[in-house]
């Protein structure tokens, strides 16, 4: 239950801190570990729910905007970086990067966090 | 709390998040911070716009005087009513803005000189090139200029504040693509930003003036004499664009030689140049137009047609437009960058440009008295430099300053501080009609409005650099061609080479008056046309430029066909726009068969040779004896003149390949035939083109091994992403045309907008570009029209009233501009 609450919560709040211009990208980071010292769970698990969080909000967000594209930018920016032109590898790639970033700050936070 | 892995954590954490904010080098690039860049609220996903998307908006403004519509059509081509000019020039900002931001702003960056700033030390060079050549200066002149004629002035001052409307109202989260990659931000928008865009289009279109250097050095190590043979100042199969035989009226400027031309000009060979331009305008930068009258045509009303070729880019440098208010309702092309239609249509005329060629930048080589360039020698005095500062700021970097040394003839562009190998003490500086105030703007502007002969004349009377041959149609009747610009009078061979600057005696002697420019109306043959080739023969009083300057086949090509052509209809014209007949290649055929002895051939070289002869002379896609053709052509040209350059070390330029075919159609001896590395035997053009087809059948070979045998393949056209990346581009377009063909398309340049315009009373318009209506890489509507423009096909254009506008069923969305 606190697995998918903490995922829950982290990409909700990692959503809205999103819709704020003025807010750099990685401001999601601050939410899972708000999250992982709100939520207290064992360090793997905060690792996880951070990183499957993020995961999802990014590689769900991409996905949403890709398939109402028609894959146009997805698939220049896979020749652009360069990912093979593939625009799933990028969606993928989006999602990995969002992930980690959540992953170790939930951690962080986990660790704060006292036992 | 577990102290040492919570640190941990945190470092690899913030490590991570700063490694993903970071621009990482990769070679000579950088990537864009991918934390950012990736992020599906920040980053490039929010330019993924969707295919379904509507543009249907109502948007309120501060700064419109009062209501206004767009509507635009199934192309995305915008339909502007507005109730005043000042409002339909807003409204034209704001809408070059939404759909091709970033790419008008970084022309103005190249134009300033200014890249640097953005993408680093990498391009520290051509700044430097745009500044020493005066670009801002240039731009501070004109913008004066056109600020101080008050419609111009009304007209930048609301395309400005359309522009800066539209960054205003931009998220930082919505802005272009190319931003994000590059990592910056857009800045406001100014007056001297469009001023700037003009002058980059000036430097683009005033030819090849800084081969003046080379072309120095090429002189010199010739010797005046053999230099004369290898680049004669016109083409014996010239067909100008005022034919032949036409008188020109009394010079009214009479040009003298300089005393001392032989000896410190012509024979002078001791100024050896070792500075290199860093770069130099194509020379196809060029383009075709023609207007042919009723009596030529079904309709028995004119028909205007304009191809200007230029480099091939996305975002393309054209955005499609119709502009109407009570003043005027005019449709056409225009510069992201700047306001009004520089190419296009009204409901009387239709209007197009081909660039003149006209030789207006030249270069002197100064004395100064020491190297801090304080004084300068100068009609037997010494003269006070004056200086120009130019700051480069350099991303990551520490400024660059350019202390810009100002004659009286320009700036110093090449000094030993620019151009690494020139450090021999030497010092050229560069005089150029562009750098004059002038107002541009204010011939597109009139041309817009104009209903008829005279207004045209009137519109394009302003027009000074680059010159152009623009070109007329009215549905009164009417059809002219008028050569416009600034031109200096030049004596014969005047800024071919790097002249004196210690004295007046080089200066330009004047300009020519433009009423004796190069013009003609209504004439008896039913059509006027231009396609850069020189406007003259030989007996107008004025020296053009040199003949390499000036595209001869184009031209012969066009006339040919319009001489012969009748009853013609808009579809002819397209026929025509897109036509692939080679003429410079079925000029040069029977010339070069002439000297090919078969029964010295091997299977292979005969198996070419067989596919040269039975090609059909067109540069079609599939058409292989064009590639043949095209590398026998260059071998042969390598065979006969690199012999003869083999011993220069500075950079030098080649003849003209059209010097070198009318010299063979004259002549079996041609001199240059000789190999001077073979001592032992005097060559002929027997010998070279054997040798120069056994040469290209190795090419060939190696051409047919790897599948690109047939033209489109060999060719291989495409139209680049203006920062060169391939993912953001179109490649490997099927489509056929060249060099000295009509349809121009090479393998990066072309006709970057092909318009087709009936003058009936209904006016029936077709054109396309190479592109699509948004900059933006990730809408469907970035690249729409690049199949349409590959396969030779036109869109019929929409020339709307505002009533039709509101029910016409290719029209789909409708943006209101209300003032608030």
């Amino acid at each position: 239950m606190k697995f998918l609450t903490a995922i829950l919560l982290t990409a909700l709040l990692s959503f809205a801190f999103g819709l704020f211009t003025a807010l750099p990208w990685f401001s999601f980071a601050f939410c899972a570990l708000l999250v992982a010292l709100g939520v207290h769970q064992k360090p793997g698990k905060a690792f996880l729910s951070g990183f499957i969080a993020l995961f999802l909000l990014w590689g769900i967000m991409a996905l949403i905007i890709d398939f109402k594209n028609e894959h146009i930018l997805a698939t220049k920016i896979a020749g652009v970086l360069p990912l093979g032109g593939a625009a799933y590898a990028v969606i993928l790639v989006t999602a990995i990067v969002g992930g980690l970033v959540a992953g170790f700050a939930a951690l962080t936070g986990s660790y704060l966090r006292k036992k | 709390m577990r102290i040492v892995p919570a640190i941990i954590t945190a470092t690899v954490t913030t490590a991570l998040i700063i490694t993903l904010n970071t621009q990482l080098p990769v070679g000579e690039s950088k990537t864009p911070r991918l934390g950012y860049f990736l992020s599906p609220q920040k980053g490039f996903w929010k330019n993924a716009e969707p295919t379904d998307i509507s543009f249907d908006e109502d948007i309120k403004l501060t700064g419109l005087k009062a209501a206004a519509e767009v509507y635009f059509d199934d192309r995305l081509v915008p339909h502007v009513y507005a109730e005043n000019d000042y409002d339909a020039y807003f409204i034209q900002g704001y809408l070059h803005a939404k759909f091709r931001l970033w790419q008008m702003e970084f022309e103005t960056y190249v134009a300033a000189g200014r890249l640097s700033e953005i993408v680093g030390e990498g391009r520290l060079n051509t700044d430097k090139y745009f500044r020493r050549l005066g670009m801002v200066y240039a731009a501070e002149n004109s913008l004066k200029a056109i600020e101080a004629n008050p419609d111009t002035k009304n007209t930048m001052d609301a395309y400005t504040a359309g522009v800066n409307s539209y960054i205003n109202s931009l998220n930082d989260n919505d802005i272009p693509l190319e931003y994000k990659l590059l990592d910056y931000k857009p800045e406001p928008w100014t007056n001297m930003k469009s001023a700037l865009f003009l002058k980059f289009m000036s430097f683009d279109l005033s030819g090849q003036g800084d081969a003046d250097l080379g072309m120095t050095n090429t002189k010199n190590f010739f010797g005046w004499d053999i230099y004369k043979k290898l680049f004669p100042t016109v083409a014996d199969s010239l067909d100008p664009i005022i034919p032949k035989g036409t008188t020109f009226e009394k010079a009214g400027i009479n040009v003298s030689f300089p005393k001392s031309i032989d000896s410190l000009y012509l024979n002078k060979n001791d100024n050896m140049i070792a500075a290199v331009p860093p770069m130099i305008p194509d020379k196809d930068n060029g383009s075709n137009n023609w207007a042919v009258a009723g009596s030529k045509t079904k309709s028995g009303k004119p028909i205007l047609c304009n191809d200007p070729h230029l480099g091939l880019n996305l975002p393309s440098i054209w955005f499609e437009i119709q502009i109407t208010t009570p003043s005027h309702s005019a449709y056409g092309a225009s510069f992201p960058g700047t306001p009004t239609i520089p190419i296009g249509f009204n409901d009387s005329c239709a209007w197009g440009e081909t660039n003149a060629g006209r030789d207006v930048k030249d270069f002197y080589e100064i004395k100064f008295k020491d190297s801090t360039m304080q004084e300068y020698w100068f009609n037997n005095a010494w003269v006070k430099t004056q200086f120009r500062k130019e700051v480069i700021k350099v991303k990551g970097k520490e400024d660059d300053t350019e202390n810009l040394a100002m004659t009286v003839f320009g700036p110093v562009m090449y000094d030993k501080k620019f151009q690494s190998n020139n450090k021999d003490g030497k010092y050229y500086a560069v005089r150029w009609t562009a750098h004059d105030a002038s107002n541009e703007l204010l011939t597109f502007y009139r041309l817009n409005r104009s209903k008829n002969y005279i207004d045209y004349v009137d519109a394009i009377s302003t027009f000074e650099c680059p010159g152009q041959n623009f070109v007329f149609a009215c549905n009164n009747g009417d059809i002219a061609i008028r050569q416009q610009g600034k031109f200096p009078a030049k004596w014969k061979r005047q800024g071919d080479f790097v002249m004196p600057g210690t004295d007046s005696s080089y200066l330009w002697q004047g300009f020519i008056d433009i009423k004796e420019n190069p013009q003609m109306s209504n004439p008896a043959r039913g059509f006027v046309s231009s396609a850069n080739q020189m406007a003259v023969d030989s007996t107008y009083p004025y020296y053009l430029g040199r003949n390499g300057n000036f595209p001869l086949y184009r031209g012969i090509a066009i006339n040919k066909r319009l001489v012969a052509m009748n009853n013609i209809t808009p579809a002819d014209m397209q026929a025509l726009q897109t036509d692939n007949f080679n003429v410079f290649a079925a000029t040069a055929r029977p010339v070069l068969l002439k000297y090919i002895d078969e029964t010295k051939l091997n299977a292979n070289e005969k198996k070419y040779l067989d596919i040269f002869k039975s090609w059909n002379l067109r540069a079609d896609v599939k058409e292989q004896g064009s590639t043949v053709f095209k590398v026998l052509w260059d071998s042969v040209y390598a065979e006969v003149y690199a012999d003869d350059y083999s011993k220069a070390k500075l950079p030098m330029y080649l003849p003209e390949p059209s010097t070198l075919l009318e010299s063979l159609l004259k002549d079996s001896n041609y001199v240059f035939a000789d190999n001077i590395l073979t001592t032992d035997k005097t060559e002929t053009m027997y010998d070279v083109v054997v040798k120069a087809l056994q040469k290209a059948t190795k090419t060939l070979t190696d051409i047919e091994k790897a599948g690109k045998l047939e033209w489109g393949k060999f060719k291989d056209t495409h139209v680049s992403h203006l920062l060169k990346l391939p993912a953001l581009s179109r490649l490997h377009l099927p489509i056929g045309g060249g060099e000295n063909i009509i349809n121009a398309t090479k393998s990066d340049h072309g006709p970057s907008w092909r318009m087709i315009v009936q003058l009936t009373d209904n006016i029936e318009a077709y054109a396309v570009y190479p592109g699509g209506q948004s900059g933006n890489p990730g809408s469907k509507y970035y690249d729409t029209f690049v199949d349409t423009w590959a396969a030779g096909k036109y869109y019929p254009l929409l020339f709307l009233k505002k009533q039709e506008a509101r029910h016409n069923n290719r029209v789909k969305w409708h943006i209101t501009f209300i003032n608030g």
